[in-house]
């Protein structure tokens, strides 16, 4: 069934490996298993009442523990990047694959809903990377991600960029295990994204400000815009930078090192 | 619309519940959504059509009781109503909250047949 407005269409969510081996693993999950139809009878049966107070998104934050606990086991530094589609997530992670070449062991997730477009940029970098398409679905869950782990089998100490659909909205519900959520946003999406869409902004540690080359030609207040997000998010950190000049990528790298060493401090 | 998915994870529990107990179909179903979990009624509305068609929540019966949001401030301990996640502290304007309620989104309880 169709994840988005529940057609008959058999959506599958397609989990793949890409590159230098080409196509390993296909393996499709069916989001729905179909169910025979259920004819109410009208012989006479017990009423029954059962209280549950269950969380309804019990069975992804169940997994995602499960995830996270793997991360922290093997002190892998997982992280989940999020931002409406065009804000730069795949060529800031091209950029950082290339410049922190051989100075790190990294791994990606590539997400979308169709393509392995994104996922074929990274595998030119020579960085292991498992696309995972969700057909018609919004976001990326915890149970993908576990799927996606076990065809990459990250080593122990790595880092891992998990770069979820472009959607400012649904992903922000889904805890996939995760140590940090990074929340980018482009200079050319407007100053007031952070309350426009404030359930990202609040549930993310880090917001890359991307594109600042762009500036001088847009009308957007980077004060306004931290202004906004702190709002909604008082402890948030902010990155400026620029993917194409390299302007302040440096300290998106230092982030990333001071961020995988807690992580392995966690263990000790 | 990540609100298929919610109702796909409703559906999921509620065959597992009905299974369990040995039941036919789910009577009824009350779900409690906090005013800041992110659900839009009418996506709600519209997913739960589709997506409990041939399941055992098709003929349900469903309640859903809102929860209004309720913040505490970090700097003055005033507690307060809080309609957005951008608004601040009513007395003193500081934006450190704790959210006490209004994040929820469970299943409370069922009847079955």
């Amino acid at each position: 069934m169709c994840a988005t407005c529940g057609c008959d269409s058999d959506a599958k969510v397609s989990i793949h490996r890409v590159g230098e081996a080409g196509l390993l693993n296909v393996e499709n999950l069916t989001l729905t298993p179909l169910k025979e139809p259920i004819h109410v009878g009208t012989e006479k049966r017990d009423r029954k009442e059962i209280t549950l107070e269950q969380d309804v998104l019990l069975k992804n934050n169940l997994l995602a523990e499960r995830n996270r606990g793997y991360f922290l086991a093997k002190e892998i530094l997982a992280l989940n990047l999020v931002s409406s589609p065009g804000s730069g997530k795949t060529s800031l992670l091209e950029r950082t694959l290339l410049d922190l070449r051989g100075t790190e062991n990294f791994y990606v997730i590539e997400g979308d809903q169709q393509t392995s477009n994104d996922a074929d940029r990274i595998a030119a970098t020579h960085v292991p990377v498992v696309q995972i398409n969700t057909g018609k679905g919004c976001h990326l869950d915890s149970e993908m991600i576990s799927s996606a782990i076990q065809q990459l089998h990250p080593q122990n100490g790595s880092i891992l960029f998990i770069e979820n659909i472009g959607n400012l909205v649904c992903p922000a519900m889904f805890d996939l295990g995760e140590q940090k959520r990074v929340v980018i946003i482009s200079v050319t999406e407007g100053d007031d994204k952070p309350i426009k869409y404030p359930d990202m902004f609040q549930s993310s540690q880090l917001c890359i400000i991307n594109k600042i080359d762009l500036l001088p030609y847009l009308k957007c207040d980077l004060d306004k815009l931290k202004q906004y997000a702190r709002r909604v998010n008082p402890t948030m950190e902010f990155i400026e930078l620029s993917c194409t000049t390299g302007e302040g990528l440096s300290q998106w790298y230092d982030w990333l090192k001071k961020e995988k060493l807690q992580e392995q401090s966690m263990l000790v | 619309m990540h609100e298929f998915s919610i109702v796909m994870s409703i559906v999921e529990t509620a065959e597992e519940k009905v299974k369990e107990h040995h039941a036919h179909s789910v009577e009824s179903i009350d779900l409690v959504i906090g005013d800041l979990a992110g659900v839009d009624s009418h996506a709600l509305d519209f997913a739960w059509e589709s997506a409990v068609k041939n399941t055992v929540l098709q003929t349900a019966k469903r309640n859903i009781i809102h929860l209004a949001a309720r913040a505490k401030c970090l700097e003055c301990d005033c507690e307060f109503e809080i309609k957005e996640l951008f608004d601040g502290c009513p007395l003193c304007g500081e934006p450190l909250l704790q959210i006490m309620q209004g994040k929820e989104l469970q299943i409370k309880s069922m009847i079955l047949n």
